[in-house]
C-alpha cells in the first residue's frame, strides 16, 4: 500500500534530479537559455527593490516633515460666494477649535495657529519679516518639537496672554544672543517678549519647505490675537491614526458644517489638507512606474519563454531514442510528459533563481551607491518572479513535451 | 513464493491468433502481416527469421506491444493486449516483456546500475528493492564488477550485457531480443548467445528476431516469415533450411560464403496493394 502512495513522489524526485542533470549537462546552454528569464526576473526584482526603497524613503521623510496624521484646516470662500461673503465671515475660531477638540473622536492632538511677520530685535541688531507664529500647547505634540533649552509653551501662558516665546537656534545665530538666552528680552513690533526656552532645530528636507532655516518665534495663541485679532488663524491637527483619514474628513466636515449652520446644497466656508492624500498620489505614481516594469519585463519573460520553447524542442528532437526506450521500458506518455514539462520548469526556476540573486545585487547597489538604505525585497515579490518563471516554464514547456509524449517508440527507436 | 516464469511448459507465453496489421502510407494500403498465428510456451527459446520485408519487424513491434494489430487476437501471459489501451500496454510492456535491441539503447550518461534500475522507474513493484534487484540482475549477466561504468567505459559485449540485465530486472514473461547480435563481433556474439542460452535453462522464455542463421542455430525452435505469413515453424534440428545451411558450412564452404544483408535493419512493408 505504501509503496503505491510513494510510487508517485518517487517518479516525480527522480524526474526533477533528472531535470536538473539535464541542466548541469547542459550548463552553458542552459544558461544561455534561461538568459532571457535571468534578465526579466533580475530586473523585476531590481525595480521593486529600488520602488520599495523610494516608497520608505518617500514616506519617511513625509513623516518626519509634515507627519501622516496630520490635517490643516483652514476658512475659506467658496468662489461662487465670493461677492456677498468675505473672507472676515469665512475665519476660522477659536471657539471652532475648541468644538473640534470636543467632539471629534478621531483628532488626537490640534492647535490653532496663526502666523505674523514682524520686525524682531535684540539690543542693536535686528530683523524684519521674521516668522511670529502664535500657538496652544498643543503644537509641540503636532510639530513633535520639544525644548531643548528652558521650557514649552504653557497653558498658563495662553490663560494670561503673556509676553513671552520660543526661539529656534537659527535666532540665536541671526540676533547675536548669548549661548543660553533664556531669560532675554526681546522686542517685538515694539513689544518685550521674554525668551523662556529654546526649539531644537527640525530637519526639515529642501524638498519639504525646509533647507533654508530662519529665524522663528513660537508665542502664545492668545498673546498673538491680542497683538493683531485680524490675522487669519488655521487648524493644524493630528488624526489619532492615517487609517482613519477619510473618516476625520468626514466628522471634521460635519463638525464644521454644523457649527457654521450650513446645510444641504451649501458650499463649505472652509478648506481641508489631508496628508494621507498626497502619499495616496504618491503610491498612485509608483504604482503606475511599477506596473510598467512589470509590463517591460513580461516582454522579457515572453522573450525567455521562445527560448525556452525552442531549447526544449531541440532537446526533445535530440533524445528521441532515450524517449523510444523509455516508453518501450514502461513509460506513459504522461510521465514522459511531465519529464520535459519539469525540465522546461527547472530550467526557467533556475534561471529564476540566478535571477532573484542578481536582483538582490541590484538593490544593494541601489542601497549603497544612491543611498537608498530601505531598498529591500519584499517576499511577495520574491514569490511572483519565481511563480511567473515557473509558469513561463509551464507555458513554453508544454508543447514540446506533448510532442514528446506523443512521440511512437517504433519510430523514436529508429530515429537516427 | 514458485517462478511464475518456470510455469508447465503447456502454459503459452504468447498465443497469436489470426493477427493482420495493415499499414496506410498515403493513399495506399500495406499490409505487412497477413493472418499469422503462433503460439510460444513458457520456456521456449524461439528463433523468429525472415528476409527484408517478411514483416517479421512488424510481428515483433506487437509482440513487444509496441504496436496494435488491425486484427485478431494477442494474449501475452493469458492478457488479452489486444484490448487494451495505451496506458495498460505501457503496463504490460513494463512488467511482462524485457527488450533486447541490436544497438543497446542504452543512457549514455547513467552508470550500468542506474540503466538496470530504469524499467523500476516506471512501476510501483521492487520500489525499496530497486536496487538490490537491478545488482542481482547485473551479477546475473557477469557484470558484478562494472555496476558503477558508465556506458562509454564498457566494450560492446558488455553494454548488451547491461541491456540483458535491464530486460531482466523486471522479471519479464518474455524477453523480446531485435537482432541482439546486430552490432556485435564474432567473438561477443558468442557470449551473448551463451548467455541467452544459460538464461534459458533457467527457465527464461526467449524470443530473438534475427537474419543470421548461426544465431537462430541455438534456439529450439525457428519460425520463418514471408510475405507477411508464416511459411514454416520447426523445430531447429528439424528445420530443413537450417540443415541445409548446417551442411554448407560442414562441406568446407566457409561462413564467409554466407549470404549476411549488409543493412538488416530494416524491412519494410512486405507487398503494396493499391
Amino acid at each position: 500500500m505504501t509503496r503505491v502512495i510513494l510510487a508517485p513522489v518517487r517518479l516525480f524526485i527522480q524526474t526533477v534530479l533528472l531535470a536538473l542533470g539535464q541542466v548541469w549537462v547542459n550548463k552553458v546552454r542552459a544558461f544561455l537559455t534561461a538568459l532571457g528569464i535571468i534578465i526579466g526576473t533580475g530586473s523585476v526584482i531590481g525595480v521593486i527593490g529600488g520602488l520599495t526603497g523610494m516608497e520608505k524613503f518617500v514616506l519617511n521623510t513625509f513623516d518626519s516633515a509634515i507627519g501622516v496624521r496630520r490635517v490643516v484646516i483652514w476658512g475659506q470662500v467658496p468662489r461662487e460666494l465670493r461677492s456677498v461673503m468675505s473672507w472676515e465671515d469665512a475665519k476660522i475660531t477659536e471657539a471652532e477649535a475648541d468644538l473640534l477638540i470636543a467632539n471629534s473622536e478621531t483628532i488626537d492632538v490640534l492647535t490653532p495657529v496663526c502666523n505674523q511677520s514682524l520686525p524682531v530685535g535684540y539690543r542693536r541688531e535686528s530683523r524684519s519679516g521674521v516668522s511670529v507664529i502664535g500657538v496652544r500647547p498643543a503644537w509641540h505634540e503636532t510639530e513633535d518639537r520639544t525644548t531643548i533649552l528652558g521650557r514649552p509653551i504653557r497653558q498658563s501662558d495662553i490663560d494670561e496672554k503673556l509676553p513671552i516665546c520660543l526661539i529656534n537656534e537659527e535666532a540665536i545665530e541671526e540676533l547675536r544672543l548669548p549661548r543660553d538666552p533664556v531669560g532675554e528680552n526681546l522686542t517685538v513690533d515694539g513689544r518685550r517678549f521674554l525668551i523662556v526656552g529654546v526649539l531644537e532645530t527640525k530637519d526639515v528636507p529642501e524638498g519639504f519647505g525646509g533647507g533654508e532655516a530662519r529665524t522663528e518665534l513660537i508665542i502664545p495663541f492668545s498673546t498673538s490675537k491680542s497683538m493683531n485679532p485680524y490675522t487669519s488663524t488655521r487648524l493644524d491637527a493630528m488624526i489619532t491614526s492615517p487609517d482613519v483619514a477619510e473618516e476625520a474628513k468626514a466628522e471634521i466636515t460635519a463638525i464644521l458644517r454644523a457649527a457654521r449652520n450650513l446645510r444641504g446644497e451649501d458650499e463649505d466656508t472652509f478648506g481641508m489638507w489631508v496628508a494621507q492624500n498626497e502619499i495616496g498620489n504618491f503610491n498612485a505614481v509608483a504604482g503606475v512606474i511599477g506596473f510598467i516594469a512589470v509590463a517591460v519585463v513580461s516582454i522579457s519573460l515572453l522573450v525567455g519563454g521562445i527560448g525556452i520553447m525552442n531549447i526544449m524542442l531541440v532537446s526533445v528532437s535530440e533524445r528521441t531514442r532515450e524517449i523510444g526506450l523509455r516508453k518501450a521500458v514502461g513509460a506513459k506518455g504522461a510521465v514522459v510528459l511531465l519529464q520535459f514539462l519539469v525540465e522546461a520548469i527547472v530550467l526557467c526556476l533556475v534561471g529564476g533563481g540566478i535571477g532573484l540573486a542578481i536582483g538582490f545585487g541590484l538593490v544593494e547597489v541601489f542601497r549603497n551607491a544612491f543611498d537608498l538604505e530601505f531598498a529591500s525585497v519584499p517576499t511577495w515579490a520574491i514569490i511572483l518572479s519565481l511563480a511567473s518563471a515557473a509558469s513561463v516554464g509551464v507555458i513554453a514547456g508544454m508543447f514540446p513535451a506533448i510532442k514528446a509524449a506523443r512521440l511512437d517508440p517504433i519510430n523514436a527507436l529508429r530515429h537516427e | 513464493m514458485t517462478d511464475r516464469r518456470k510455469g508447465s511448459i503447456r502454459e503459452a507465453a504468447i498465443e497469436i491468433r489470426g493477427i493482420e496489421k495493415t499499414y496506410r502510407i498515403g493513399d495506399e494500403r500495406v499490409r505487412a502481416l497477413r493472418g499469422v498465428d503462433l503460439r510460444i510456451n513458457r520456456g521456449e527459446f524461439v528463433a523468429i527469421m525472415g528476409a527484408s520485408g517478411s514483416g517479421k519487424s512488424t510481428l515483433m513491434n506487437i509482440l513487444g506491444c509496441l504496436d496494435k494489430p488491425t486484427r485478431g487476437e494477442y494474449r501475452l501471459a493469458g492478457k488479452p493486449t489486444h484490448k487494451m489501451g495505451a496506458g495498460a500496454l505501457a503496463k504490460v510492456r513494463n512488467e511482462e516483456i524485457g527488450f533486447i535491441f541490436q544497438s543497446f539503447e542504452l543512457l549514455g550518461r547513467a552508470t550500468a546500475l542506474k540503466n538496470v534500475m530504469l524499467p523500476m522507474v516506471y512501476s510501483a513493484h521492487h520500489m525499496f528493492t530497486a536496487k538490490g534487484r537491478a545488482k542481482d540482475a547485473l551479477t546475473k549477466v557477469g557484470l558484478g564488477d562494472r555496476m558503477g561504468h558508465k556506458p562509454n567505459q564498457l566494450s560492446g559485449g558488455q553494454r548488451q550485457r547491461v541491456a540483458v540485465a535491464r530486460a531482466l530486472v523486471n522479471d519479464p514473461a518474455i524477453l523480446l531480443a531485435d537482432e541482439p547480435t546486430g552490432n556485435l563481433d564474432t567473438k561477443t556474439t558468442v557470449e551473448i548467445i551463451e548467455l541467452f542460452k544459460a538464461l534459458h535453462d533457467q527457465g527464461q522464455t526467449i524470443i530473438i528476431v534475427t537474419h543470421e542463421e548461426d544465431v537462430a542455430g541455438h534456439a529450439e525452435r525457428i519460425v520463418r516469415l514471408r510475405d507477411g505469413k508464416i511459411i514454416s515453424d520447426n523445430k531447429t534440428a528439424e528445420d530443413p533450411v537450417h540443415r541445409d545451411w548446417v551442411e554448407m558450412i560442414a562441406s568446407g564452404m566457409g561462413a564467409s560464403s554466407v549470404p549476411a544483408p549488409a543493412t538488416p535493419k530494416e524491412e519494410e512493408p512486405a507487398e503494396v496493394t493499391p
